[in-house]
């Protein structure tokens, strides 16, 4: 594409700042035409899959978790059902609703941390959320509400926010109790007011206008909306049962990235917030859905930038649903075991979460003995690094067809990274 | 800034992200309740994970993760050459921690085993202190987010940081948890540096020792009441090595070796005031 600015422009940005991990952005304009714009993954293996093989089964969710520091019990939980569904072992009912909330927990906790501190301080026009302490202490006391309740809900439900150790193989190793459980849902019913005025400051923050369709793949809401296991989707129609995640992944390696990247349908897809969002719309919480409409959010949107709104419509879902599992745990009987009793054997176990960045998928296979003999770990970012990759594509040379300058060009790239709330340490794990 | 009437510097700081899971920076960022009252007392001059804006004047340089790759030593050693203060945060940092588990197989089979035959870059894992003098090693996997506070307290006045000689066990009884080595689980507490308040075994899950040890654990005492309990040393082992935290402590049994493969030279323990540049 010809592009209207004459002289060359050379942007480069090293270790992108307000992401999780390391990648860069190059991009080269010469004689109006775009000579390289691409997304680099730098990041340095820590080789999991290999780490995990001789290890005992049971240590699979203390180590997986340790893949990543913000999604920690994400990757706890899918260990562990990895491992639970290699062994045949069945979840109390009680820990299963514990362990979704914990999971709401997260998402809360990650969502408001990326809404609030990485991507507000772009459209407030500062480098970060130190200043705006200064210039707008009410975005902060949101953010620091919203995220409060966040970590101590899943310090209750998870014992800790970043590397959890209550997921472990079999179930959870404690509950909360009534008397713990009553004051965290008056926080919770306290925080709901506070959701509703981020937003209002999120709809009066503008989003940039760019669209480029493309594949979205999440698991399969079937009654609800789907965070835990499950059929998996693709928005080109692709549908699998959970064992089969490989057919969804398709991973292959390049040269510019130490992450593994992922293809379906397409040259690329895209997973997480908006990928949920636009497959799995109709099973939103009807608080979710009012949020959506007042974002004027409506499935399916290929905006990109759009996943910061996906996810703060999925605050209210998480929020809301959390309100009622809560309750529902007020009636249970929480005096009954929390774990299946471990017994080892041998098998595969394979085990899809919706991470706060997109679906994530762990796989576990164990001898007789229950050591596990190989694993397999398909990260969220490792699948969204290649839809960032063609946006930035296809963004750049519009922008500089509109004749918008270096710095601002590199800014907007920049947010396009961002909006994907890329966890890339995790990517390359 | 002025406490108790004396004017005190707020230091110039810096959070550099290495080969982890960047999940002890998180725990500084999620500390929502004090992070306004932090960034008041300290001038952050780099912090990636959370600002664009950063300068090179920094005085403290809080340190994350495994040094894993040379371009890692390059930029730490360029870290050190300004930090007066260079503070080694986390298990990554000090111990290895979990990065430590792939140096069980030779890196050609590791690289072999994630990425085939396709080209990656990577080397040995190393400790911070393995590269560059380290001046304090902030423990824990993760760090622990009021043991942050007090460091960051500690190091405006000027104080000489002392951590918890004495073992998790102490926090534990402290907290009137029930015993997790009574429930039948490995627990390290018992040779495990306090300071995190144990927050695993009031989880009823034992610890894990990701604190590295205490200066005064009985050892052989743990071992009896872990055989007692009927824990084979093939179990022990692999709970002791996870973070790499007792590598180098004589009586802690070592992991059988793997197939084929075979253990890399044992990261040592090295205590306080050992570090070497």
């Amino acid at each position: 594409m010809k592009v209207k600015v004459e002289e060359p422009v050379k942007i480069e940005v090293e270790h992108i700042a307000r992401v999780e991990g390391h990648g860069n952005i190059h991009i080269g304009i010469e004689n109006g035409e775009l000579t390289e714009c691409s997304w680099e993954v730098v990041e340095t293996p820590r080789f999991f899959e290999a780490m995990l093989r001789g290890l005992s089964i049971e240590m699979a969710p203390m180590l997986v978790s340790r893949i990543c520091g913000i999604c920690s019990i994400s990757h706890a939980l899918a260990g562990a059902r990895a491992a639970e569904r290699a062994l045949g072992l069945e979840v109390p009912e009680i820990s299963q609703k514990v362990r979704l909330l914990a999971k709401h927990a997260e998402t809360l906790q990650s969502h408001t941390l990326h809404l609030f501190f990485l991507v507000a301080p772009d459209l407030l026009n500062v480098g970060s959320v130190i200043p705006v302490l200064g210039t707008h202490p009410e975005v902060i006391a949101m953010a620091t509400r919203l995220k409060g309740y966040a970590n101590e809900a899943s310090n209750l439900f998870a014992g800790r926010t970043t590397q959890p150790m209550a997921i472990q193989v079999g179930g959870m190793t404690k509950l909360p109790r009534h008397s713990q459980l009553k004051p965290l849902l008056s926080e919770l019913e306290a925080i709901i007011p506070t959701l509703w005025t981020a937003l209002d400051l999120f709809k009066t923050l503008p989003l940039p206008a760019f669209e480029r369709e493309t594949e979205f793949v999440s698991l399969r809401g079937n009654g609800h909306y789907p965070f835990i296991g499950g059929d998996l989707v693709s928005s080109d129609g692709v549908q699998r049962g959970e064992d089969e995640y490989r057919v969804m992944t398709n991973e292959y390696l390049v040269e510019w990235s130490t992450s593994k990247l992922a293809r379906l349908s397409r040259e690329s897809f895209a997973v997480g917030a908006l990928a949920r969002f636009n497959n799995n719309y109709q099973w939103l919480h009807p608080q979710a859905k009012v949020a959506a409409g007042e974002l004027g959010l409506a499935p399916p949107s290929y905006n990109p930038f759009h996943h910061n709104l996906a996810q703060l419509v999925e605050c209210f879902h998480v929020v809301y649903e959390s309100e009622e599992i809560i309750h529902e745990l007020l009636e249970a009987d929480w005096r009954q075991p929390s774990m299946a009793p471990l017994a080892l054997k041998a098998g595969v176990g394979v085990s899809a979460i919706e991470a706060p960045r997109g679906i994530l998928y762990h796989s576990l296979e164990t001898d007789e003995n229950g050591t596990i003999v190989s694993a397999d770990c398909v990260i969220p970012t490792g699948q969204n690094h290649a839809n960032i990759h063609h946006d930035l594509q296809a963004m750049v040379p519009l922008l500089a067809a509109e004749g918008m300058g270096k710095e601002m060009i590199g800014k907007r790239a920049q947010m396009l990274v961002r909006a994907y709330d890329p966890c890339i340490s995790c990517s390359v794990h | 800034m002025n406490y108790l009437g004396i004017p005190l510097e707020k230091p110039k700081v810096a959070f550099f992200g290495f080969t982890g899971c960047e999940g002890c920076q998180l725990q500084i960022a999620n500390k929502e309740e004090t992070l306004g009252d932090l960034l008041g007392v300290i001038e952050v001059k780099n912090f990636r994970l959370i600002s664009s804006d950063k300068a090179d004047d920094y005085d403290i340089a809080f340190i994350e993760g495994s040094i894993t790759r040379d371009d890692e030593v390059a930029r730490l050693r360029k870290i050190r050459t300004q930090a007066k203060v260079l503070v080694a945060m986390g298990a990554c940092a000090n111990l290895g921690g979990v990065n430590n588990l792939r140096s069980r197989f030779p890196l050609e089979e590791a690289k072999q085993a994630v990425y085939g035959d396709h080209p990656i870059a990577s080397g040995p894992v190393r400790r911070v202190a393995d590269v560059v003098r380290v001046d304090i090693e902030l423990p824990g996997c993760p760090i622990s987010k009021p043991e942050f506070e007090w460091l960051v307290r500690q190091l405006i006045l000027g104080i000489e940081p002392q951590f918890p000689q004495y073992p998790v066990c102490v926090e534990c009884k402290q907290r009137l948890n029930s015993c997790v080595l009574d429930l039948g689980q490995i627990c390290l507490g018992p040779v495990t540096r306090a300071g995190c308040n144990a927050p695993c075994p009031r989880n009823r899950f034992g610890c894990w020792g990701c604190r590295g040890p205490a200066e005064e654990a009985n050892y052989q005492s743990l071992l009896e009441i872990l055989r007692e309990h009927g824990f084979s040393d093939r179990q022990i082992a692999e709970r002791v090595n996870f973070f790499n935290a007792f590598n180098g402590v004589e009586a802690m049994p070592v992991w059988e070796k793997n197939g084929s493969s075979q253990l890399s030279a044992p990261v040592q323990v090295k205590l306080k005031g050992q570090n070497e540049s």
